[in-house]
């Protein structure tokens, strides 16, 4: 079976024709075992966005990525840009914070 | 009154509103405390329920909002978004006038 990370990088290249994407595997950083597939930060930079507020955008990912949110996935960070705004932003996505405890009360 | 009327009560009668995994004073998750204090930083008064404490709401709000992850910020009955968005708008300088006339509205 494919890792999650693969089927979250397969899911988004079909469904954004990205000209940039950028999956990271960021489950280290929380209070995970070692080698989960829990926490994940996506940089997609697409012209579908293009006249798409943020909300949408994230919303389209979401949608996209469903099974995996619903699932084995607990956090998802999305850094959505258009090629214009993402030379704009210096071809560069904020870093995700570190974790705070909140995960471990999680069933998941 | 059902969860759902719940939340629909709660964006209606808060103009700003942070659902969020703690409090503004004891975030329980990193996205959770940035996106506060991205919101406090505004000088604001906002509402906000911490989800932690209320499973139904952290249930059924994902459904309503067709956003499945927390934190959600919620203005004038509206989705926002979650902390990545929060961040971004705050980096460009449009959070402060959203909730600034949300807030005196």
């Amino acid at each position: 079976m494919a890792s999650v990370q693969s089927r979250i990088e397969a899911k988004l290249q079909s469904a954004f024709a990205p000209a940039v994407l950028q999956v990271v595997n960021e489950s280290h950083m929380h209070s995970v075992p070692p080698g989960s597939e829990t926490h994940f930060k996506v940089v997609v930079v697409s012209d579908l966005f293009a006249g798409k507020r943020s909300v949408a955008r994230h919303q389209a990912i979401y949608q996209t990525l469903a099974e995996e949110v619903q699932g084995p996935v607990h956090a998802l960070a999305i850094h959505t840009y258009t090629p214009e705004e993402w030379s704009l932003n210096q071809e560069a996505a904020p870093a995700s914070p570190t974790c705070r405890g909140g995960s471990k009360a999680d069933a998941h | 009154m059902s969860t759902l009327d719940v939340i629909k009560d709660q964006i209606s009668s808060n103009n700003v509103i942070l659902y969020m995994k703690g409090s503004p004073q004891f975030p329980q998750c990193g996205f959770s405390a940035r996106a506060v204090e991205a919101l406090m930083s505004v000088g604001k008064p906002f509402a906000y329920v911490n989800i932690l404490e209320h499973p139904d709401i952290r249930a059924e709000l994902p459904k309503f909002a067709n956003w499945p992850t927390f934190p959600q910020l919620w203005v004038k009955g509206e989705l926002v978004g979650g902390s990545d968005i929060i961040l971004e708008m705050a980096q460009k300088g449009e959070l402060k006038p959203l909730i600034e006339e949300a807030a005196g509205a």
